[in-house]
């Protein structure tokens, strides 16, 4: 007798109603990396500053699938699964670099940076012993191809020969999202990650969120860089499965309150030194936060001046890791990139307003343990609120929930017949 | 040579451990006041050292800069529950030019949560400077290097 894990519940039609086991069941989690990080989707693995040079790599994650991602002695980019061919050993080790070769220590297998195998020891043998067969063929000994795409220096791979083009899947709000910040060439500041011990997709919905900002993240709105009453504008693709939004800040020191007093604002709070939020607009469009969600691990910010991409890195049903890249832009003065610097306070896991989501992540997780067909409780905003005018409601978490049962199939986990 | 006095050096480690006793025992407000005004405090990701300059996540240029953090931790922030031990190890005086003194020392920092189970946070690197300022030893600068640079959920009390 073969005891069967039961079907798993699925989110209501609507997006509503999401059931807890969604963020704790490893068949769930082995599902997703299925059906959507190796699915049709594209997904974040790098920016091109970080390789700008020939033979120039970083190694990534789609997924919890370890890759390298690289560009080739023409300028190519390519991104291709880090696990050596020939015994599964992880080739290259280092988080980042420049070689013309990748070499597993185990038994020297090489491979390009189109990740193609280019060296096999002793391939002929030696001395009449050991070797390959004659019909051994490197050509079908790579490295695992992911098919890669960029845009304006953001690339993205995918695992999926189905996986529509790049534009057609970001579509045009999102497009217009990311090359509002990516319309300069840009340069890496560095990095920030920290390891949270909750299920991914609460950090995708968290990101979809604006219900919290300003409730959850008191120095947001203290210093008016958010709060609910500000005004916002948003846009999302034909599939609603990405994000983007922007909100219109108000000057710190002259914030209108309006009707906010449930916003968490510290009253009499004002900075003993304010050249932490001192910085000069970097566009002319009064926008002081813009967050870009784009399905199914990347989130692209601006707050005031800090800029960076995350990368939502899954590791079990319970834990992910979250990878910030930090940039400026080439062009920036001395001043400037002290401003970067300085305002990188602001996010990442030690943010002065960002460092509220993971713990609200291990909350939530630390909750759920049992009970998995209870659910969350996703109307704010209302079940009926237009995803593109309603920036201050849950709309946009409906949508991913949405779109990701979509991908999960009509019955994600089924019993075996 | 001996590069400093044993007296400094005493001076010097009790400086580093009242530190780290203050942040244990949630006198935040305290912390800035071990700094000269214009003082630096940096957590840098040991990953980001190789670039220049290289990217901190907590950074303070001022003792001002440093009360504001403790005002927002107190009041606006939302972090997780813990009691902090700081362990500082391993001081080690670099070079002392006329009372400036160039420190190294190791820090490991656990968290026990509220049901008194405690896990690593973290180990690293200070990297300090130490001078005289109002008739005591004072941080202009101290630098924690993260070996642990992936931060367990979050960073709010200094390292």
């Amino acid at each position: 007798m073969t005891s069967e894990a039961p079907a798993i519940a699925r989110p209501t039609q609507d997006g509503s109603r999401v059931p807890f086991e969604l963020f704790t069941r490893q068949d769930v989690f082995d599902r997703e990396q299925e059906t959507i990080f190796r699915g049709p989707v594209w997904n974040y693995v790098a920016l091109e500053a970080e390789i700008p040079q020939p033979c120039d790599f970083k190694t990534s994650f789609v997924g919890d699938t370890p890759i390298i991602v690289s560009r080739a002695e023409d300028g190519s980019l390519h991104a291709f699964v880090n696990r050596c061919a020939h015994r599964g050993a992880t080739v290259q080790r280092q988080a980042c670099g420049n070689v013309r070769q990748h070499r597993c220590v185990y038994h020297q297998w090489a491979y390009n940076a189109r990740g193609e195998l280019v060296g096999v020891p002793y391939r002929r043998g030696v001395a009449g012993m050991g070797g390959y067969a004659a019909d051994f063929d490197p050509k079908e000994h790579g490295l695992q191809k992911l098919r890669v795409a960029s845009h304006k220096g953001v690339i993205f791979a995918t695992f999926s020969p189905g996986t529509a083009p790049l534009e057609d899947y970001l579509d045009t709000p999102l497009i217009e999202a990311i090359d509002r910040l990516f319309s300069r060439p840009v340069k890496v500041l560095g990095h920030m990650r920290q390891r949270v011990r909750g299920n991914w997709k609460l950090y995708a919905e968290n990101t979809r969120d604006p219900y919290h900002a300003a409730l959850l993240h008191g120095f947001h709105a203290t210093f008016g860089l958010y709060r609910t009453n500000q005004k916002r504008k948003g846009g999302a693709d034909r599939a609603r499965a990405h994000s983007t939004g922007v909100t219109y800040g108000d000057d710190w020191r002259q914030a209108s309150m309006g009707n906010v007093e449930q916003d968490k604002v510290v009253a009499g709070y004002s900075l003993a030194d304010p050249s932490l939020l001192e910085g000069r607009p970097d566009f002319n469009d009064g926008v002081t936060v813009q967050i870009t969600s784009v399905f199914p691990g990347l989130v692209v910010q601006q707050i005031m001046n800090t800029l960076a991409t995350r990368q939502i890195r899954p590791k079990a049903p319970d834990d992910f890791e979250l990878y910030w890249t930090y940039f400026g832009y080439q062009d920036d003065d001395a001043e400037m990139t002290n401003t970067r610097l300085k305002q990188a306070n602001l996010v990442g896991p030690a943010g002065l307003i960002s460092m509220e989501d993971s713990e609200a992540i291990e909350l939530i997780q630390r909750a759920i343990v049992r009970d998995g067909r209870e659910d969350s409780f996703l109307e704010f905003g209302g079940l009926n609120a237009d995803l593109d005018k309603d920036r201050t409601g849950e709309a946009t978490i409906r949508a991913f929930w949405r779109y990701y049962a979509g991908l999960m199939g009509p019955s994600p986990i089924a019993a075996e017949p | 040579m001996i590069a400093a006095t044993s007296e400094a050096y005493g001076a010097i480690c009790a400086l580093e451990y009242r530190y780290a006793r203050l942040l244990d025992d949630d006198r935040l407000e305290e912390w800035p006041n071990l700094f000269v005004e214009r003082g630096v405090y940096k957590v840098i990701p040991r990953e980001n050292l190789s670039r220049d300059p290289p990217l901190a996540i907590f950074f303070c240029d001022s003792r001002a800069m440093m009360q504001d953090r403790v005002r927002s931790l107190r009041e606006a922030n939302v972090y997780n529950l813990h009691y902090s031990r700081h362990v500082v190890s391993n001081i080690e005086v670099l070079s002392d030019r006329n009372g400036t003194f160039e420190v190294a020392a190791c820090y490991t920092v656990y968290q026990t949560d509220l049901e008194g189970q405690t896990r690593l946070f973290g180990v690293g690197q200070y990297r300090d400077v130490i001078a005289l300022a109002d008739d005591e030893l004072r941080f202009r600068e101290k630098i924690a290097v993260c070996d642990t640079f992936n931060i367990p959920n979050l960073l709010a009390i200094p390292l």
